[in-house]
Parts: structure tokens; C-alpha cells; sequence
């Protein structure tokens, strides 16, 4: 276990590298001039726009530019934002708790939805519940996402009155960050009522953002589910007499679950792009949201180092997703 | 069983009773505004933008002299009174006794607000040597735009409530300059301390100011906590709280605004402005920006140098259509290159009269009765000048095809738009301008001066007769005087006709009903002093 570990981790290092040298370069192949970007029709004269141009480094070649930078990274400074001037890792820390939080609601509403769904549209394969799951997760699937969370909120929030419009938190509670995830801080504030506010802040969001994920899982467990099920070892299961709930759970579902957790493990991808539209939508205080503006302002430090953290993140997840494959099929971890 | 039901329907009551009823603090008047996004930071010197002066300048500044709210008009702010040398290249500003700053968690003040704060503020901003200068990047790209360092020679404290700025030529919009945001006065003392604690960036973090409202919390892209200044100078706001809930979605922020999530919200989406028109709860205020957006010649290139050519192509242009296709209404049509906000607008301007037929027999009494071919530049990004450039451009490519002009739309990347027009390469070009200082100066001098060239002049016109005019108004400082100047300037400007004049915009805030007092604010700032909210 520790070997393939030790494997997994030798392969994120030339990862790594890519992901700096792509995301360096590639944002200084975007049209625009950060420097013009920022002032705008206002201008600005040559001597001061020279000045801003050391002050930022671009009076630097590019290969200087970009080894300053990796050197910059391998301390643990992402550079400082040409917007707030503040370093980028903070603003990073700062924001990451909120994307978390609900990316991990968001995953864990997927999951809780779509398994059920495709084992329930797999056991009844061909029959009306299957045709409802398989249909409503295809709708899901196709709903652009600021569209469904605009439907959200117009229907649970301004006609029904039962959820909040945006936000994580009533703006009528004070609550200082310690951990950052707002349902812990609540919990751990004496504000009293905060926790149920943060609590009704997340559901739409956590829908909207879990919904494409939700439909794939399903989608995805009903035809590992089906593959399952033809399999021999089904059928001796069933001769033997055990109660058809066990077959199905113990028997069919665990092993139906291998293709499912590689997608689960994928989604991490999506749920950080479906968090831009979110987060912009829901007004949530989180790093999709973050990184966009950033690139409209053309801000290097700020889109380098975020992209490179999300890199890091989805690297990470991918890692943890193949370690989990161990755990659940014990011939992957002995493989060499 | 039944016992069970009932006690999950009291607890599902409870906790519904404690989800709807926020923390009120006995009665306390809380003001929610639903900001379109976060500040860069909170010294309004560092920073060019909207978003982050509402957030720091507007709420918790004052600056010496500061503009009347809802108007262009200068009143005392921390100076009661400034006095202007014969040569007008002296101000001398007299402070204001008695105002307080903030206290805060890392500093308590000492003193009251004198000149030592003033100097402070602007040495800072004019001296490289200056130990704040580099602090927070440094940048004060504000005082830089406005010439300042050309202009400043020297800042003198007279005594502690005494302050002259020495310029090295008279300017008499020196005073409007004073009153924007980047003037705003921190404390010197809050300086020192935070210079002595090894933490001057902090200055520019957490606001220490005079202003009515002191910074309480920041969330970056959440909230913004402010509370009533109990000890403020002009006496303590009508509200308690005030609280920014960052929404950056324009729609999202009108659905709070209907759910009574928020008071006040500011760029509503153009789309919503008519169901929030019909809205009962909802008060939709609107006011001409302080803006215009205008379509330039290359007075430098043929056949533009031709002013037939130029009133010609005014004509041909369908002006209201522009505004119904373009503006979706929230514009209204502009014949001065200044917006009506402004005071020495000219009410007698004459507007060119859309009518093809005369443009045509203009055009070819200027020598081109067959038309010619050019091109019209269009902007990439939207702003509130000019929402859609590239529709505005295909109506008067539209416009101009029929008197036999034939033009090609031009668009680059918006960097590389700004660059290449101020070389001058285009035939034809969009832009706009929304005033600094709401000074005349702000747009005829820097538009449209000599000096502009090859700047922001991007027409390059330079007329003698309008040069001398917005010339001898920056040197004197009597208002009636400059107003009369200017007045002529506007006649002097259409005449020579180096824009299309297209629109002023229209600024729409919604606001709900239970707000009083809130008034729109010509800079497109947003002002919560003074502003009250109905029981």
C-alpha cells in the first residue's frame, strides 16, 4: 500500500510542472495588457506605465519572469494580487473554506441522491420508476446552471419565502471566521439561530451545484448496477436464499461501486467549475468567483496561484479517489 | 405516538421562529445595501474604483472640501473655509476644530483632526521619499491621473489648523480635485502608531477615518459591517447599522431587493427595470449620469479635417434610435459634451438635426457627393457611456449607408483599443467619459484640449478659439466667470463638431419604500449618511 503511495505521488511532481509552465504562459497569450486594463479610458504616461512595468517585473525576459515565480511557489508565496496587493495565498485561505463546504454538500447531496436513484432505476430496470430516475437525472443533466439556480431562487426564495436569496449567512448575524465553514462557526458561535440561518443558506446552493453530479452518479450506478446484477455469483447468491435487500447491498452494490467512485472522484473537476456559476449567483464567498474576476482583470498572481492550488486540490482528490479503489477492491492495491 | 407528532411540530415551530427572527438589537435601524462587489481595499487613494470608494471614501472619509449630497457643488468639509492668492497658485485651507476619528480595535486617538492628518495624506501620495509612500503597492494612480504631481510645489502646515497648498500654476478645479475621493484625510497619528508596531499596511486595511460610519468587519465577496460614528461632526446618522451584503449578480440582487433581503441596490439589470417600475414595495429613482458617450473623428485625418464632413456625418445619425436600440431607454440623447449634471451646461446649445437629406447635400458640398469609405471603431467592453458599442456602431454604419458613407467596423482588445486610438489610427471611433471632480475642466480640457493629443484628446482636436477659452477658465477661479467661458466653449464645440454627441446614460437605483432620504449621487457613488429608515 505504502508503494503504490509512494508510485502515486512520484507522478504528481512532472504534474506539477506542467500546470506552472501552462498556466504561466498561457494567461500571457490572453490579449490585454494588465497595466492598460487598469486604467482604463483614464490612461496612463510612458514614464509611469515604465514604472509599473518594474514594479510588476514585466520589464524582466519571460524565462526570468516565470523562474522568479517557480522559485516564489517553492516557498510558499504565490505572488501578490495587482488588484489588493495583498499575497495571494491568504486571499486564497480565506476564500477556499467556502468552495469547500459546499462542494462537500454539494457531493455529498449527489451522492446521496444519485446512488439510490440508479440502484432503485436498475432493480426495476424497464419499469416506470426507471423511466422517471432516468429522465428527471437526464433533465438535470442538461439544465444550464445559472438558469436552474435562477429557477431556485425564484420559486423557494422571492414566490415561497422558504429560503434565503444568497449568501451563507444572514447579514444580521455577526460571526467572526475561525474555521471558515460557516456551519461550523455557527455552531461554535453563541449566536443564537445562526447555525439554522447558515443551515437554509446552503440548501439552494448545494442544489444547483450538486444537481449535474447527482445526475451523472445515478446514471452511472444504474448501468454498473445492471452489469452487476447479470453476473453469476448474483444468481448463486440468490439460489442460496439470502433476502434479496442483502443481495442487492452486499452483494451487488459494493462491487457495482468501483466505476462509481471514479466518477465521484471526477466530479471534483466539475463541482469546482459548476462553483464559478454558483458562487457568482448565490453571491458565495468562494474561490470560483475569485479566480473569474481575476481574469477579467487580467491579475497574473491571483489566476496563477489559484489555478495552481485548484491543480493541486484535483491532484489530491484524484490521489485519495485511487486509494479508495484499495479499499474497496483489494486486487488493485496488491497489483504491481 | 400522538405525543411524538406534537413534540416534532413544537420543535419544527421553534426552530422556524428562530430561523425568521434575526438578532435584533433592541430596535437598532440597520440599513442593508446590496454592493455589486468587493473593494480593493480601504484607503480610497490607492484604488480607481466605484465599488471600493463606496466602501471606504463615501462611508468613513471626509475629505477638506466635499461635494453637496446628490450634486456637483462644493461645500466645507474639514476645512470651514480655504481662501485663493491673487495669483491663484496659493490655497490656503482653514480646519475644521473639534472632529474626532474613529477608535478601533488596534487604535485609540489621542487628538482631534488637524493639519498634521492633511499633510500626512498628501505628502504620502506627492513624496517618493515619503516613509508611507510604497506602503500597499504604492500606486496612487488617482493623484496621478489629476496631474497632481505637476502641479503641487509645495504642502505647507501654517499652524495646527492651517494648511497651504502651493501650486506651480493657477487651476481653479484645484478645489474639485480636493473633494475627490483620493483626497479623503487619514490620521497621521494611526499612521505612526501602525509605522511603530511594524504594521503600516494595516493602515490601509483597517480604516481609521472622520467619516459617519466606522469599518467593523470585512468578509471578502460576503459582507461589510459598519456602525453609526456616535461622535461624527455633522452629528450621528439616522441609522445604526450599515451593512453591505456583496451580490454580484444583478439579478440575484433584485430578487433580495423583493425579498426584503436588502434596502437599497445599485446597476439594476436593464431587463428588470420595468416590472420593478410597476412593484408597489419598490422605488425606482433615476437621474441622468455623469457621462457622455459620443462617437469621435480623426480631426487629423482626411477627410475628417473637413467640417462639412463632420456636421454632415452628425446629421445622418439616428440619435433616438440609438437610445431605443442601445440604451433600451435608459439614456437620454446628448448635444454637449458635458452632461447636464454639470454645472455651465449649455441649455441653448443647438443640436445637428437628424435629416439625411441635408447631411447628403452637405457632404457633397464638402466635395464627396458619392460618399467615401472609412471606418467606425468600437469599443469591446461595455460600460455605462455605452452599453453595447458594437450595436451602436452597426446602427451608424446603418445611418451612414444611406447618405453613401461606407464603413467598416474596427474592434481590439480593449488595452489595445485604448492604445491605438490615442496614436490615432482610427477614422472614426467610440468612447466616453464619466467625470472625476464634476469640474467642466474634467471633460472639455481633457478631451478635448491641446494638450490631450495624442492622450485622451483621441479626436486630436486643438482649435485655437476653444483652446483659449477652457485656457483662461482654468486660471481663474470666480465661478460666474467660468461658467460664461465654458457656456462658450459648448458653442465653440459644436460648431467645430469634432463628436457625435450620443447619450447621456441613466442611472436607475431601486430602492424600497420604507428608505427615505437617499439621494442618487451624480459621481455614481452610494451615500447612506443622511439617509433613514421608516419604522
Amino acid at each position: 500500500m505504502l508503494g503504490f503511495l509512494f508510485r502515486r505521488l512520484g507522478d504528481i511532481i512532472p504534474t506539477f510542472f506542467g500546470v506552472t509552465l501552462l498556466v504561466f504562459f498561457l494567461i500571457r497569450l490572453i490579449p490585454g495588457d494588465p497595466i492598460l486594463m487598469l486604467a482604463g479610458e483614464r490612461g496612463v504616461d510612458a514614464a509611469r506605465y515604465a514604472e509599473l512595468q518594474a514594479q510588476y517585473g514585466f520589464d524582466q525576459p519571460i524565462i526570468v519572469q516565470y523562474f522568479d515565480y517557480l522559485m516564489g511557489v517553492f516557498q510558499g508565496d504565490l505572488g501578490k494580487s495587482f488588484v489588493t496587493k495583498k499575497p495571494v495565498l491568504d486571499e486564497f485561505l480565506v476564500l477556499f473554506p467556502a468552495t469547500v463546504e459546499l462542494g462537500l454538500t454539494g457531493i455529498l447531496f449527489a451522492v446521496c441522491f444519485g446512488v439510490p436513484f440508479g440502484v432503485l432505476a436498475a432493480i426495476n430496470r424497464g419499469k416506470w420508476i426507471d423511466h422517471l430516475t432516468m429522465s428527471v437525472s437526464l433533465t438535470g443533466y442538461s439544465m444550464p446552471i445559472f438558469w436552474w439556480a435562477l429557477l431556485l431562487i425564484m420559486f423557494f426564495s422571492t414566490t415561497l419565502g422558504w429560503t434565503p436569496v444568497s449568501g451563507r449567512l444572514s447579514v444580521m448575524y455577526y460571526i467572526e471566521p475561525t474555521t471558515g465553514f460557516m456551519l461550523i462557526d455557527t455552531l461554535l458561535s453563541d449566536e443564537k439561530g445562526a447555525f439554522i440561518s447558515a443551515l437554509r443558506h446552503m440548501i439552494l446552493p448545494t442544489i444547483a451545484l450538486g444537481t449535474i453530479p447527482m445526475a451523472v452518479i445515478a446514471r452511472m450506478t444504474r448501468s454498473s448496477m445492471l452489469e452487476v446484477l447479470g453476473e453469476e455469483y448474483i444468481r448463486v447468491a440468490r439460489a442460496k436464499g439470502l433476502s434479496p435487500l442483502r443481495v442487492i447491498m452486499v452483494h451487488a452494490l459494493r462491487n457495482a461501486l468501483i466505476p462509481v467512485i471514479t466518477v465521484i472522484g471526477l466530479q471534483v473537476g466539475v463541482l469546482l467549475a459548476g462553483a464559478i456559476l454558483t458562487e457568482t449567483i448565490f453571491s458565495w464567498p468562494g474561490i470560483g468567483k475569485w479566480i473569474i474576476e481575476a481574469m477579467n482583470r487580467r491579475d497574473y498572481p491571483t489566476i496563477q496561484g489559484g489555478i495552481l492550488m485548484i491543480a493541486f486540490l484535483v491532484m489530491g482528490v484524484n490521489l485519495i479517489v485511487d486509494l479508495l479503489y484499495g479499499v474497496v477492491n483489494p486486487r488493485i492495491r496488491h497489483k504491481r | 405516538m400522538k405525543a411524538n407528532f406534537v413534540k416534532v411540530a413544537i420543535g419544527a415551530g421553534l426552530l422556524a421562529a428562530t430561523a425568521l427572527s434575526a438578532p435584533t438589537a433592541a430596535s437598532a435601524k440597520t440599513l442593508v445595501y446590496c454592493s455589486e462587489g468587493s473593494p480593493e481595499g480601504f484607503n480610497p487613494s490607492l484604488y480607481t474604483a466605484g465599488t471600493t470608494f463606496d466602501a471606504s471614501s463615501r462611508q468613513v472619509f471626509n475629505r477638506l472640501v466635499q461635494f453637496k449630497r446628490g450634486t456637483t457643488t462644493i461645500v466645507p468639509g474639514l476645512a470651514t473655509s480655504w481662501d485663493v492668492s491673487a495669483d491663484g497658485q496659493e490655497y490656503t485651507f482653514n480646519l475644521r476644530k473639534g472632529v474626532k476619528f474613529h477608535t478601533t480595535n488596534d487604535f485609540t486617538p489621542t487628538r482631534d483632526f488637524n493639519a498634521d492628518d492633511v499633510i500626512y495624506t498628501f505628502m504620502r501620495q506627492f513624496d517618493k521619499n515619503h516613509p508611507y509612500h510604497g506602503v500597499s503597492g504604492g500606486s496612487y494612480e488617482y493623484f496621478n491621473g489629476m496631474s497632481m504631481p505637476d502641479l503641487i510645489k509645495d504642502i505647507v502646515k501654517v499652524d495646527d489648523y492651517t494648511v497651504k497648498f502651493v501650486l506651480n500654476r493657477p487651476e481653479a478645479p484645484f478645489i474639485a480635485n480636493m473633494a475627490m475621493d483620493f483626497a479623503s484625510v487619514l490620521s497621521a497619528e494611526y499612521a505612526d502608531k501602525m509605522m511603530e508596531a511594524g504594521t503600516p499596511e494595516n493602515v490601509d486595511l483597517n480604516p481609521v477615518g472622520t467619516g459617519p460610519f466606522q469599518l467593523v468587519q470585512y468578509q471578502k465577496d460576503a459582507v461589510i459591517r459598519y456602525k453609526a460614528f456616535p461622535e461624527y461632526w455633522e452629528g450621528k446618522a439616522a441609522i445604526d447599522n450599515l451593512i453591505f451584503a456583496i451580490t454580484p449578480d444583478s439579478t440575484v440582487r433584485y430578487q433580495k431587493l423583493k425579498a426584503g433581503e436588502c434596502h437599497v441596490m445599485p446597476y439594476p439589470n436593464p431587463a428588470d427595470l420595468t416590472e420593478m417600475d410597476a412593484d408597489a414595495s419598490i422605488n425606482l429613482m433615476s437621474q441622468e449620469g455623469l457621462n457622455v458617450g459620443y462617437l469621435g473623428y480623426n480631426t487629423e485625418k482626411e477627410p475628417f479635417t473637413n467640417v462639412k464632413v463632420r456636421k454632415a456625418l452628425n446629421m445622418a445619425i439616428n440619435k433616438d434610435a440609438i437610445i431605443e436600440g442601445v440604451y433600451q431607454g435608459a439614456g437620454a440623447a446628448a448635444k454637449n459634451p458635458i452632461p447636464p449634471t454639470i454645472w455651465s451646461y449649455n441649455n441653448d446649445t443647438v443640436d445637428d438635426p437628424y435629416d439625411p437629406e441635408a447631411a447628403k447635400a452637405m457632404l457633397a458640398e464638402a466635395g464627396y457627393p458619392d460618399g467615401f469609405t472609412t471606418d467606425i471603431w468600437a469599443m469591446p467592453v461595455q460600460r455605462p457611456y455605452n452599453p453595447n458599442a458594437r450595436r451602436m456602431a452597426e446602427l451608424i454604419q446603418a445611418d451612414w449607408a444611406k447618405i453613401g458613407v461606407q464603413a467598416e467596423i474596427v474592434s481590439y482588445e480593449w488595452g489595445e483599443y485604448l492604445d491605438r486610438t490615442k496614436k490615432g489610427e482610427q477614422g472614426t471611433f467610440m468612447l466616453g467619459w464619466t467625470g472625476d471632480n464634476g469640474d467642466p475642466d474634467n471633460f472639455l480640457a481633457v478631451l478635448l484640449g491641446c494638450d490631450g493629443v495624442g492622450g485622451s484628446n483621441r479626436a486630436r482636436f486643438c482649435n485655437d478659439e476653444f483652446e483659449q477659452l477652457i485656457q483662461q477658465a482654468k486660471t481663474t477661479s470666480d465661478v460666474l466667470e467660468r461658467t460664461r467661458l465654458y457656456e462658450e466653449a459648448q458653442l465653440v464645440f459644436k460648431r467645430e463638431a469634432p463628436w457625435a454627441t450620443i447619450a447621456h446614460s441613466i442611472v436607475f437605483e431601486p430602492i424600497r419604500n420604507e428608505v427615505v432620504d437617499y439621494k442618487i449621487d451624480p459621481f455614481g457613488g452610494h451615500i447612506f449618511y443622511g439617509v433613514d429608515i421608516k419604522e
